[in-house]
């Protein structure tokens, strides 16, 4: 694989899935060809199913018939594996900003998207107004983290985006379902001037339009899972 | 050794976490400083340096701080590439495997082994324990899958996942006599059960592991500390 040759490349992904996002926008950056696969969660697939016997999710990542799993684990296996020849670097040269990343990509993971993805699941106001101070001071955080990590540039990556651009741009669709399904901004311009800022700079890039699907469809399956939900405790 | 490298561990003697940096550093052959943290009075030092998390281990290298485990043994490896042997494999593909099956232990094999020690109730308890069991099932057939008769899952020399697993040990150890439970049963683990001696009689690894019957004392009186919280409600 050192070659950095596509061979066969296979995604396994969901079409509002942002973790899946990760790993098609990483390809993008990349400029590399692939073949996406659409999952239907609810009736997963043979090949996702023997793709990910472990947690059955997407993304996989399928190259030269060997799965990648874990939107992480793959992004980085993608920039290792096509690096050089002019391609852009997604993780930083740097050890030290490397772990930096790495640090905020985790917590992004561990505290962020649970604290959000709270708000959504919540069945009780009280609940949902727990989730919602746990995303805000998340999103205090990241803001904090931006101003840091960014050094005055317009991405966490500096002048193009890099890996924690990817880890956190994925959820905007979310975000912006979010806004229609709650009224509620998870990134607010007056408190998260930075991010709001970055949020608007990193929609407009090519990744991003090419990738991102339109909030409603994130709607439009939020309500499937809620109808699916509900039909399971009938 | 190249330039200044100074190396502070701020750390904590029972924590698992603080333990895989440690034995990061030890398979690594580097030198530090070890700070031991008070956790219920924490140090401006740990604050200042993690003030996000505020927890251990916080390793500190040339002023600046590195927080998170994986991120600590990762960045080790990195920035001391020509220092001792490799913890991640040279071949991405094998590296992606290493940081699944790494991201695997601390989010559901963990996440089930605290599960199970919140568990109320019997039944509580006997389920948590199955699905503990399971995630440890799904390990064993990692190394058997993975590791190809390899007596680590590094290969023929410990690695990351190694030492993501290995930091974990003394608490398994103290378990067994805490909860009357063997995760890693040579009836039903062996490889595991024989890759967690293999590991820990290691020259690298064994001054570095703690005291078992440390842990469980330690272990008996955060239980004390818990079951006198939940009497107050």
């Amino acid at each position: 694989m050192a070659d950095g040759k596509e061979g066969d490349l296979k995604l396994l992904g969901m079409h509002v899935s942002p973790f899946a996002h990760r790993v098609s926008m990483a390809l993008g950056v990349k400029g590399v060809r692939y073949e996406y696969i659409e999952e239907d969660l609810f009736h997963k697939s043979e090949l996702l199913l023997s793709s990910n016997p472990v947690h059955k999710k997407v993304p996989v990542l399928i190259h030269d018939g060997r799965p990648i799993c874990e939107s992480l684990a793959i992004v980085e296996y993608v920039d290792e594996v096509w690096s050089g020849d002019g391609r852009p670097a997604i993780l930083p040269a740097d050890p030290y900003e490397r772990a930096i990343a790495r640090f905020w990509a985790s917590y992004i993971d561990d505290k962020f998207f649970p604290a959000w993805l709270g708000i959504m699941r919540a069945t009780t106001e009280e609940a949902r107004g727990e989730k919602v101070k746990e995303t805000q001071d998340a999103v205090q955080n990241l803001e904090k983290a931006f101003s840091e990590i960014a050094g005055g540039k317009g991405f966490f990556g500096g002048d193009t985006v890099g890996y924690l651009d990817l880890a956190l741009g994925c959820f905007l669709p979310w975000f912006g379902a979010m806004r229609m399904m709650f009224g509620l901004e998870v990134i607010e311009a007056a408190t998260a001037p930075l991010l709001a800022g970055w949020a608007e700079r990193f929609g407009e890039t090519a990744v991003a339009k090419e990738v991102l699907p339109e909030p409603e469809k994130a709607v439009a399956y939020a309500k499937k899972l809620q109808a699916y939900r509900a039909s399971l405790n009938k | 050794m190249a330039g200044s490298n100074d190396l502070k561990l701020l750390g904590m003697w029972a924590s698992p976490f603080v333990l895989r940096v440690k034995l990061a550093l030890s398979l690594k052959g580097l030198s530090y400083e070890y700070v031991e943290e008070d956790l219920r009075t924490k140090s401006e030092l740990l604050l200042k340096s993690n003030p996000v998390h505020k927890k251990v281990p916080v390793l500190i290298h040339n002023g600046k701080p590195v927080c998170e485990s994986s991120v600590i043994l990762q960045y080790i490896d990195e920035a001391f590439a020509g220092t001792g042997p490799s913890l991640l494999p040279v071949d991405p593909y094998e590296r992606a495997m290493a940081r699944f099956w790494a991201a695997y232990i601390d989010d559901k094999m963990m996440a089930a082994w605290n599960q199970a020690s919140k568990a109320k109730t019997e039944e509580e308890k006997a389920e948590a324990m199955k699905q503990s069991f399971a995630t440890v099932e799904t390990l064993e057939g990692a190394l058997r899958d993975c590791g190809k008769g390899k007596p680590f899952f590094g290969g023929e020399d410990v690695g990351y996942v190694d030492v993501v697993l290995g930091g974990l040990l003394g608490w398994i150890r103290a378990n067994d006599e805490l909860q009357g439970v063997k995760p890693f049963d040579p009836e039903r683990t062996p490889l595991l059960a024989a890759w967690a001696e293999r590991f820990w009689s290691l020259e690298a690894v064994e001054p570095q592991m703690p005291d078992v019957s440390k842990l469980v004392e330690f272990g008996k009186m955060l239980q004390a500390r818990q079951a006198a919280a939940g009497e107050g409600n």
